[in-house]
């Protein structure tokens, strides 16, 4: 077992080694310009990305002329969210998203907004989920897309990508689905789910970082795109730029991986994150699961751990690489907004950690981790004021605290 | 975030994790913070007739700076006098701690609980004193 052991696949994963290995032609023997039209260098290059973007699109149901490269997922976002909206700006103005997306679905419909768009900022319920209702009575003759994310980067809850692209096809509006925690981990479809637009990201299924993909739909509806970077028109125009060809190559190998291991890896990790769950919450009283506990991603739980405090905790586990919802893990003082919108309270969010396995972990590393987290939050309640007075009966809602 | 290893000390050990009888004439309690602010501080001095603390106690819910924050706190309020416990600054604590920017607000409890602490003392002994007289 190696310590620290890594239970933050959410974050990032490592390169499966057979993923670097069809990558390494490329940086040296093969390094030609997919754009280079006049020789063989080119051709060699073109053929490779190519390939890549059949064994993308064949993860998600997709036709390989589908597929956009991009640097990443917040990339795919953005030229999904502010190209549609550019490009179909005489059309409308209105887009929907909900509160708990990641920033970067978030930050671009912000920046849409102080340009004069409209956006519908959905709730959600407690465990994480949009009403569906509340989504088809939004929706109006100015709504150009709905960008719902496939499964919440934090709780893992997973969106009903199906009804929702069925809702949005019905109504005549574009779809974008953030799918980057999901791709891999749970099966997508494009086809079945009636997505129009699709955001991915490599380096969260085993394929390298600084490279992704955006699925754009060409056939009822064809959908159009403002380009975000002007150049030299790569990518059918809609995203000028050289192209990454080992990054390319990886996500295509990562992607092929993926979808052949998926059946497989999917319960494996299940059982692996349900036992790792079901030791913390057996151990650790009062502990809770955040999040839809049936419609979620099968690799990630978020617990919190009431009476102690998130950072304080990783502070304490050292040996356990995971990430908290905790407000001082980040710059700002603020807790995570995914945990606040369930609307559970905020020393829930501050209690919250967040662990993701994936395909390298072993039985042995969750056993280990169940095992640290319980100690450290057992040493932690001794110090804790707020345990001291719940196991004297007091009850903490009705204390009268000096905020600041 | 790296920590800086006094911190990490503090958190690690911290000094005088506990609790004094918050019911006793000579002790006196602090408690500042909030759940949902993500820090609960506890601290608490018992006093000597002519003003020594004798000894001190802390309890905290929060980060790792805010453990050390109020670890440090007992550390320099245990043998020292009221009106010297009264002196201390968070930004003592700040510099002894060396905490970035960010954890600033975990001093400015540590010494708000100090405060709090001393003031919970000063009020029982009016009472006593009030008693005694009356």
């Amino acid at each position: 077992m190696n310590i620290p052991v890594y239970l933050d696949y959410s974050a990032t994963t490592p390169c499966d080694p057979r993923v670097v290995e069809r990558m390494l032609p490329y940086f040296t023997d093969t390094f030609g310009n997919a754009a280079s039209r006049s020789h063989a260098f080119g051709w060699t290059a073109e053929a490779a990305v190519e390939r890549a973007r059949e064994q993308v699109a064949e993860l998600i149901g997709a036709h390989p002329k589908e597929v956009l490269w991009t640097s990443g997922s917040t990339e795919a976002n953005n030229l999904a969210i502010k190209g549609t909206a550019e490009m179909y700006r005489e059309k409308g103005n209105h887009l929907i998203t909900a509160i708990t997306e990641h920033k970067a679905v978030l930050d671009p419909m912000k920046r849409l907004e102080s340009q004069g768009f409209e956006i519908t900022w959905l709730p959600v319920d407690s465990e994480g989920r949009v009403d569906l209702a509340q989504l088809a009575a939004a929706i109006t003759e100015k709504t150009l897309l709905v960008s719902l994310m496939a499964a919440n980067n934090e709780i893992g809850t997973l969106h009903p990508l199906k009804e929702i692209g069925a809702l949005c096809k019905q109504k005549g509006v574009l779809f974008h689905t953030d799918a980057t925690q999901a791709v891999g981990r749970i099966p997508l479809d494009v086809e079945a789910q009636h997505i129009d637009l699709m955001s991915l990201s490599a380096h969260k299924f085993y394929g390298p970082k600084g490279v992704g993909a955006l699925y754009v739909r060409r056939r009822s509806p064809r959908v159009r795109l403002s380009a975000q970077m002007d150049g030299g028109g790569h990518e059918r125009g809609m995203r000028s730029g050289t192209l990454n060809v080992p990054g390319v190559v990886g996500m295509g190998a990562a992607a092929e991986l993926a979808r052949v291991e998926m059946p497989v890896e999917t319960e494996r990790l299940r059982q692996l994150r349900d036992r790792l769950e079901a030791r913390l919450l057996r151990d650790n009283p009062d502990a809770a699961v955040n999040g839809d506990r049936e419609r979620r991603l099968p690799n990630l739980t978020n617990v919190s751990f009431p009476y102690v405090e998130g950072e304080s905790l990783i502070m304490g586990i050292k040996e356990v690489a995971v990430s908290s919802g905790s407000a001082c893990t980040s710059a700002s003082l603020e807790p995570s907004y995914v945990l606040k919108g369930l609307g559970l309270g905020d020393e829930r969010a501050h209690s919250s950690i967040r662990f993701s396995v994936g395909r390298f972990t072993t039985e042995a590393e969750v056993d280990f981790a169940a095992e640290r987290v319980t100690a450290e939050v057992k040493r932690l309640r001794e110090m804790s004021p707020l345990w001291e007075m719940v196991q004297e009966g007091i009850d903490l809602s009705q204390v009268k605290w000096t905020t600041h | 975030m790296a920590y800086n290893d006094k911190v990490l000390d503090h958190y690690q050990n911290p000094r005088n994790v506990g609790a004094l009888d918050k019911n006793a004439p000579d002790v006196g309690t602090g408690v500042v913070g909030a759940p949902e602010c993500g820090d609960v501080m506890k601290l608490q001095i018992q006093v000597a007739p002519n003003g020594t603390i004798l000894d001190a106690k802390f309890k905290t819910y929060g980060c790792g700076s805010a453990i050390a924050s109020s670890s440090l706190a007992t550390e320099w309020l245990k043998g020292s006098t009221i009106a010297k416990a009264e002196q201390i600054k968070n930004t003592q604590i700040v510099q002894e701690l060396a905490l970035p920017p960010v954890k600033i607000h975990c001093s400015v409890l540590a010494e708000d609980a100090i405060k709090a602490a001393i003031e919970d003392w000063r009020k029982k002994q009016a009472t006593t004193q009030g008693a005694a007289k009356a």
